[in-house]
């Protein structure tokens, strides 16, 4: 090869470069929240030793202090404790109900791209009856059904978000499938299976791991939502949309009590949208 | 150096014009800090009104870079030195991005390189071309209207009014490279910078446009023109500078350069273009220690000369269109591909080269007729026999880049192509098929890599891209590695669609040198689809002529090329651009 034709490979291997190794603020700031999350979700006494659940009465309504940072709530329970102990309670809803609907919506999508008009055609229409309702509705649908309770939620929002999954997945997959490169494993004499292992599905479905990055935020902020409406975890447990709710009673005179819980969902969704943007940044340029 | 009008220190055959419209000494280029890494280095030309002068090189020579720096385009991150850079016998050297914005489109235009992304899709065309109108001028909305029907009638494209309101999308190539240029001459600039303008377009468009340009010329605009291919410049260019690695190595008159090129880049470029030169010929020097003429051993050896392998019997292809007519992409074409030889298939755009690529490779189904492998139905048969056959039947792709997966390293792509190949090749699987136990061998790991080493060998590609993306490699290279994929399976025909439209006219050199030997060592029959009449009369034993769907001649090479009957074929022949 001429060392020209080389000289252009460079070039572009360093275009590419320069946006992956660099860190934006934002991002190490979602990476250290992350952080945080993910050890207050596995080992919560680490952050906090205290029992969420011990109740102290003669310490209720404390204005955050620096023996309760986040303050305490009406029966004296710290409030940092609680937030820090419900984190992997709505991590686990966040992430099984992502799963759930991803899942959902890969099989649905699968279905439709893959087994002909019938079925695509069938699948479609169901999708469109899923999308005239709003999804907490379709949710609230499932929680009156099934009865409220954290699992019900969970499932209630991976059901809510499965046919949007669903829909991206098809595109995905048609145009992929039509694509070139498929084109040219038919012409290898690449078996149709052969060719849906090996090409279709790993370029239709590593987008989605971006996807369901930014949709354990959404779900997080969906389960809360059902919490908070009280069709979700009941409240004496440490869980982030029941605080929320429990904090609403007494918005007017101890903030705090509604502020943190909600201040941490907001925070978990910002990190997750944002480290899922950042993967996909990477992964475009990669 | 000099600063007077007289281009003193110019080491050159043809002493630039005393009076310039562009003016440059010494102009350097690059990327990064200020004196590292030049792109473009030490460049003095000069172009007089009414003058063409052609910058020609391969891509990455840096020409794109020249074009843009001339008129402030070169980008926030470039550098630029000169001793001198003058248009109309202004300075321009260091102006601000504000004092360029006046000038352009008013002393410089820019023709840019590719007209399907250099078009707003959303805009109608008369807004694009009445935008610089509207900037430089105080004409009322009446007056750019007229002036704008008159430059698209300047460039060729009558019937104004309703062209003004079509949007890129609606426009042929031709038609859009037209709208272009009439962006850029809106203003009539006295200097116009052309990058590429023909690349991509058919010969008898390509042919209209140089005349285009050549009428532009006649008015006295001084123009600029970027290419990397000799035969296209040639017709219109007064003089020529060849670029490599960003320096100019030659400059002269076109008619002294093209016939007595001084530098070996030149030379090679010249070596490069395929018309006129016979078939066997190499367009790229022989390697070291090679005799010059090939001997043809292998084609000797090969059994049963003359056999068909490839044959089609009235294929017929109709798609049905928005309006619900029929329109029929392909109607009725038969040809046979003899064993050992190469069939060019050659027409313009529309004319359903690609969808009788198609169907040959049985991606899609034709509503009417039959394609034969090896005297095997192929098209009428089912996938599943079909797949007996298809590791008889390569298949070269115009977009290498597209046709491999993204997410695969070229080594994963070569490994593919090969497990598939051993795969194919089990005598148990293959059934009636023809077997192959030459594939069989290297049932490892170890085997596969050997093979795919032999491959990339066999395609002179270093084993050091294995592990390359194909997204990082040149075109050149990405097309080696196609063809290499391609000859996995050892197949005994390729179908080749556009094989080299997308490359240089040095790396197409490379890639049909590569593909003549090949047919060579491995007896391989090649179909070659090309709108390039040069490649096709290079390549091809016999020639088969394609206008809308049908084939209107076909022949020997020679009696086509030589002495065409239909109009057709005549007028796609006087369009071809020849180093005369």
């Amino acid at each position: 090869m001429s060392e020209l034709e080389i000289q252009a490979g460079l070039g572009r291997l360093e275009r590419a470069r320069t946006p992956r190794r660099q860190i934006g603020v934002a991002e190490a700031l979602a990476l250290a929240f992350a952080l945080f999350l993910v050890v207050a979700a596995f080992v919560p006494s680490f952050v906090a030793p205290g029992d969420p659940l011990a109740i102290d009465p003669l310490s209720a309504f404390q204005a955050p202090n620096p023996g309760h940072w986040f303050g305490t709530d009406e029966s004296g329970r710290d409030i940092f404790t609680r937030v820090s102990h419900g984190t992997g309670g709505s991590l686990a809803i966040g992430t099984l109900a992502t799963a759930l609907g991803l899942g959902l919506g890969i099989l649905l999508g699968t279905m439709a791209g893959m087994l002909g008009r019938v079925v695509d055609f069938t699948v479609n229409r169901f999708l469109e009856v899923m999308f005239a309702f709003p999804g907490l509705l379709l949710a609230l649908l499932v929680i009156l059904v099934f009865g409220p309770g954290a699992q019900t939620a969970t499932v209630a929002v991976g059901l809510a978000t499965a046919p949007g999954y669903a829909r991206i997945i098809r595109a995905q997959l048609i145009s992929v499938r039509s694509s070139a490169f498929v084109e040219a494993a038919t012409v290898l004499g690449r078996g149709p299976w052969q060719i849906l292992w090996r090409h279709i599905l790993p370029n239709t479905l590593a987008p989605l791991f971006v996807l369901g990055t930014l949709g354990i935020g959404q779900a997080i902020v969906w389960a809360s939502a059902l919490s908070y409406l009280g069709l979700g975890a009941a409240p004496p447990a440490a869980e982030w949309g029941a605080m929320l709710s429990a904090g609403r009673t007494y918005i007017t005179s101890a903030w705090w009590m509604a502020f943190f819980p909600g201040l941490f969902i907001v925070l978990t969704a910002i990190t997750a949208t944002s480290l899922g943007r950042a993967i996909e940044r990477r992964l475009r340029h990669a | 150096m000099s600063q007077g009008t007289h281009p003193v220190g110019h080491r050159s055959a043809a002493p630039g014009p005393l009076v310039s419209m562009l003016r440059v000494r010494d102009l350097t280029v690059g990327f990064g800090q200020p004196g590292e890494n030049p792109v473009v280095s030490g460049l003095s030309f000069d172009i007089a009104p009414g003058e063409c002068l052609a910058l020609v090189g391969e891509s990455g020579s840096g020409k794109s870079v020249t074009a843009r720096s001339l008129i402030g385009l070169a980008g926030d991150t470039a550098w630029l030195e000169a001793t001198e850079l003058a248009i109309n016998g202004n300075d321009v050297l260091g102006l601000t991005e504000g004092e360029w914005r006046r000038r352009r489109g008013r002393d410089v235009g820019l023709v840019l390189q590719d007209a399907l992304v250099s078009l707003d899709p959303l805009r109608p065309i008369g807004r694009e071309i009445a935008d610089s109108l509207r900037l430089h001028t105080t004409l009322d909305r009446a007056a750019r209207r007229e002036r704008v029907q008159d430059v698209l009638k300047r460039v060729g494209l009558p019937d104004g009014r309703t062209r003004v309101r079509q949007r890129s999308g609606e426009l042929s190539g031709g038609q859009r490279q037209r709208a272009l240029i009439a962006a850029a001459i809106a203003l009539d600039p006295p200097l116009l910078l052309v990058d590429e303008p023909t690349t991509a377009l058919d010969v008898t468009v390509q042919a209209q446009i140089l005349e285009l340009l050549e009428s532009l010329k006649a008015r006295g605009t001084a123009i600029l023109l970027i290419s990397h291919d000799l035969a296209v410049v040639g017709r219109i260019a007064d003089r020529i500078a060849v670029m490599s690695a960003g320096r100019i190595v030659e400059q002269g008159r076109t008619a002294r350069l093209l016939a007595a090129p001084r530098q070996e880049q030149t030379r090679r470029m010249i070596a490069a273009i395929p018309v006129d030169k016979p078939r066997g010929t190499r367009l790229t020097a022989p390697p070291a220690e090679a005799s010059p003429v090939v001997p043809v051993v292998a084609l000797a050896a090969m059994p049963a000369p003359g056999e068909v392998v490839l044959e089609t019997i009235g294929l017929v292809k109709n798609f049905r269109q928005p309006d619900g007519t029929v329109m029929s992409a392909v109607d009725g074409i038969s040809f046979q591909l003899a064993r050992g030889t190469t069939l060019g298939l050659v027409g313009e755009s529309g004319s359903g080269k690609t969808t009788t690529a198609r169907l040959l490779l049985a991606l899609s189904r034709p509503d009417a007729g039959e394609v034969r492998v090896l005297g095997r139905p192929f098209s009428a048969a089912s996938e599943r026999e079909r797949r007996r056959l298809r590791p008889e039947l390569g298949a070269i792709y115009q977009d290498a880049l597209s046709s491999f997966d993204p997410r695969l390293t070229v080594g994963a792509v070569l490994r593919d192509a090969v497990r598939g190949a051993r795969r194919q090749a089990r005598p148990w699987f293959a059934g009636d098929g023809p077997e192959r136990p030459d594939l069989q061998v290297g049932r490892t790991a170890s085997g596969d890599r050997a093979r795919v080493l032999e491959l990339l060998d066999q395609v002179s590609l270093p084993s050091a891209l294995l592990s390359r993306r194909p997204l990082s490699l040149s075109g050149g290279q990405r097309q080696r590695v196609g063809i290499a994929r391609a000859l996995a399976s050892d197949p005994q025909i390729l179908v080749c669609d556009e094989p080299v439209s997308a490359l240089d006219v040095t790396v197409q050199a490379q890639v049909l040198d590569l593909l003549d030997e090949l047919q060579r060592e491995r007896g391989l029959s090649l179909l070659v689809i090309s709108h390039d009449l040069g490649v096709i009369q290079h390549v091809s034993d016999r020639v088969a002529v394609m206008l809308a769907g049908r084939i209107v001649e076909t022949g020997p090479t020679e009696q086509v090329f030589g002495a065409p009957v239909h109009p057709y074929t005549r007028s796609l022949l006087a369009a071809v651009p020849r180093l005369a």
